[in-house]
């Protein structure tokens, strides 16, 4: 109740010390990561592959025509640079294990991606998108644009509502998709914000949510990936959009009940191993 | 309970006729009310927590079990404290020094916050250098603001552009500027005062009233819609605490508190166990749905409230719980809490920095977490002591002693 006022001004004298204390304690415990490029594998753990929403129009595309048409909403995460960067991002990647895993049917994925614009801009163009191409289930990979923005949370979550109300209006099924993990993106952004705002949107809505931040996070404790190497090379996003491409075909594959065996089962095949706390809600205020 | 509330009464007593003396010896230990330095200090620790990245320690905080969380406690003990320590200024050495000397506070915390902006700028530079990798090209944007610096920089300067975990301060800010307007209606009509806290508090639900933010949105936290704690804060210093003694602790309100808390707890069980949904009736989620933090929500307001009253019943005034060396960390802490929440801020970044760098796993989590609160009570134990020590050699000069006063919220 009663300070000194003049001892503020050591704050931040004081600060600078405590840090480096910090930092200097914490080497102590830099473990040695297990990085292992050659090692392509990834952990497909069942449960966050799991869900319990339907995609009804998928399912019913790929019954009575035999094909499945996706449409790929997203930004610049959803593609990779260079000459062959799109057929290695998880787009393309999708396509190819769908197809592994439906045979007799003819899959095809389209992209639709927008850089730089927010959920919605994006979702502007919903109405034609669905008319033009007439897939029965849209892939809407959002966030990452909103989150750099810093577009009001309660604005987002509203674009993301009336996003999916107009794609399913228009007679497709929808999945949604949040950013990618990094882990240096949390001391920046607030990126729980935004993953929160997706789930409930996902959650009020009744649409699936492929949780690729989780996922990325998961494969970053389990020592798949190192995803705070910098680097130019292609390797590990290559490998990383593979992992995703599969992860989403199985979770596509458990949502529209496609799989081989009973529609229960459909995500068997995936690892049994799990990350407990992977599923964990980290911050709930927006809801 | 009419036995609690004379004591209440007591001790109000007590204090309003030591004040003078206090006056004059202000660090003197033992009128402090403890419990609100107790429980700012908890709430300067959860925040820090909250601010830190998920992990098993952040299933201790608060929000995980009822609606509201650190931060209305730490801005309604800011309104209570500010009010007791500047009316008292107020009634002695009047208005306009009272004033000056709470403006002399909100520059404090102003150049506090830019501190911690610097610190911010120095992180995301650095931050946005390491995201070079072709899987992060599209985050590498996050450099984006950059390319205009005056614009960012001055909207930072004017407290518009919010960086991550900085938003409480440029509240505090806001509120504090306003608190000489606040007392000054206060003293005379402290309930007509409320009133009108409260009404602008419906006028911010019935016409959206915000702050804008940039480059996008609104400020996070509403001051519109916060002042509402803090002015019930001050209105609670200033006697509405002591007319209030008996409705809090009557069995009916205590019933109701504990009613509703529970409630909020099983609500946001099923945020955190989505199959428990099904059992949240539609009517219901409705209702309350969304819980709206910016605008603090009446249902966050609510639940503060409960949690206040069942506190104060459980920890009375000069409960010997209260003396347990235990608790002093939490509560020198919660005694100098502007430094104590800058450096809770500062630590957030470098904990942020530390984990992405050195991916440690939990227990690194749990050490940076309790690192961190063990440099709070440290330097927080630094600064009383050093207070201590010029105050023993400073206590002729009146001068001095009266800046001591007002320090403190």
């Amino acid at each position: 109740m009663r300070n000194n006022l003049g001892s503020e001004r050591q704050t931040a004298a004081r600060a600078m010390p405590a840090a480096l204390v910090l930092a200097a304690l914490s080497l102590l415990f830099t473990p040695a990561r297990a990085e292992d490029p050659a090692k392509p594998a990834c952990e497909m753990p069942s449960d966050m592959l799991a869900t319990e929403m339907v995609l009804p129009k998928a399912a019913d595309e790929v019954k009575s025509s035999h094909r499945l048409d996706v449409t790929v909403v997203g930004s610049g995460s959803s593609t990779l640079a260079g000459p062959d960067g799109a057929s290695a991002a998880y787009p393309a990647r999708l396509e190819y294990y769908l197809g592994q895993k439906l045979s007799g049917i003819t899959v095809h994925i389209a992209t639709d991606l927008h850089m730089r614009q927010s959920a919605e801009d994006v979702a502007q163009g919903f109405g034609k998108l669905v008319k033009d191409g007439k897939p029965s289930l849209v892939i809407w990979q959002t966030g990452t644009v909103d989150a750099l923005r810093s577009i009001d949370p309660d604005d987002f979550r509203g674009a993301l509502g009336e996003g999916i109300a107009a794609l399913k209006e228009a007679g497709a099924d929808v999945v949604l998709m949040n950013p990618q993990y990094n882990p240096r993106m949390e001391t920046v952004l607030s990126v729980n914000t935004y993953l929160d705002n997706i789930r409930v949107a996902a959650q009020e809505k009744d649409v699936p949510l492929f949780d690729r931040f989780s996922l990325m996070r998961q494969w970053s404790d389990a020592g798949d990936f190192d995803f705070s190497v910098t680097t130019r090379s292609l390797t590990q996003a290559r490998s990383v959009h593979d992992c995703l491409g599969r992860a989403l075909a199985d979770f596509v594959v458990a949502a529209a009940h496609l799989g081989p065996e009973q529609p229960q089962d459909s995500s068997k095949d995936s690892n049994k191993d799990s990350n407990k706390d992977s599923n964990k809600d980290p911050n709930k205020d927006q809801k | 309970m009419s036995k609690s509330m004379s004591i209440d009464a007591a001790a109000m007593q007590a204090g309003k006729r030591v004040a003078a003396p206090a006056l004059a010896f202000p660090v003197a230990v033992g009128e402090r009310e403890l419990r609100l330095d107790l429980f700012r200090g908890l709430a300067l620790w959860l925040i820090f927590i909250d601010h830190l990245p998920t992990s098993l320690l952040t299933w201790f905080t608060i929000r995980n079990y009822g609606f509201s969380d650190a931060t209305e406690i730490f801005i309604f003990i800011s309104g209570y404290t500010g009010a007791f320590v500047y009316a008292r200024a107020m009634a002695d050495r009047g208005v306009i020094i009272a004033s000056a000397r709470i403006f002399k506070r909100v520059w404090q915390i102003y150049a506090a916050h830019i501190l911690l902006f610097t610190a911010y700028l120095a992180e995301i530079s650095y931050v946005a250098t390491r995201f070079e990798n072709p899987l992060y090209a599209e985050e590498m944007n996050v450099l984006d603001f950059f390319k205009q610096p005056d614009v960012t920089i001055i909207q930072a300067l004017l407290l518009k552009f919010r960086p991550v975990n900085m938003d409480v301060l440029p509240l505090y800010i806001v509120l504090m500027a306003f608190l000489p307007l606040i007392l000054l209606l206060m003293r005379r009509k402290p309930d007509f005062t409320l009133l009108l806290s409260v009404g602008l508090y419906i006028a911010t639900w019935e016409f959206d009233l915000t702050l804008p933010a940039y480059p996008d949105g609104y400020w996070y936290f509403n001051p519109f819609a916060w002042q509402l704690l803090f002015v019930f804060g001050a209105w609670c210093a200033l006697g509405g605490a002591v007319r209030m003694s008996r409705l809090m602790s009557s069995k009916i309100t205590l019933g109701v508190a504990a009613v509703y808390l529970f409630f909020s707890f099983c609500v946001t069980l099923t945020w955190y166990i989505p199959k428990l949904d099904f059992l949240m009736p539609l009517w219901l989620e409705g209702i309350i749905y969304p819980i709206d933090k910016t605008d603090l929500d009446i249902l966050r307001f609510a639940h503060f409230l409960a949690l206040a009253v069942l506190t104060v019943y459980f920890v009375p005034r000069g409960s010997p719980f209260l003396q347990s060396k235990w608790l002093r960390p939490m509560i020198v802490c919660g005694q100098n809490s502007l430094e104590i929440f800058c450096i809770g801020v500062f630590l957030a970044f470098a904990g942020h920095f530390i984990m992405a760098e050195y991916n440690g796993g939990a227990w690194m989590h749990f050490f940076i977490t309790v690192a961190g609160i063990f440099i709070m009570w440290a330097t927080a134990w630094t600064i009383t002591w050093y207070k201590g020590v010029v105050e023993k050699s400073g206590s002729k000069q009146s001068s001095a002693n009266a800046d001591l006063v007002g320090g403190g919220p």
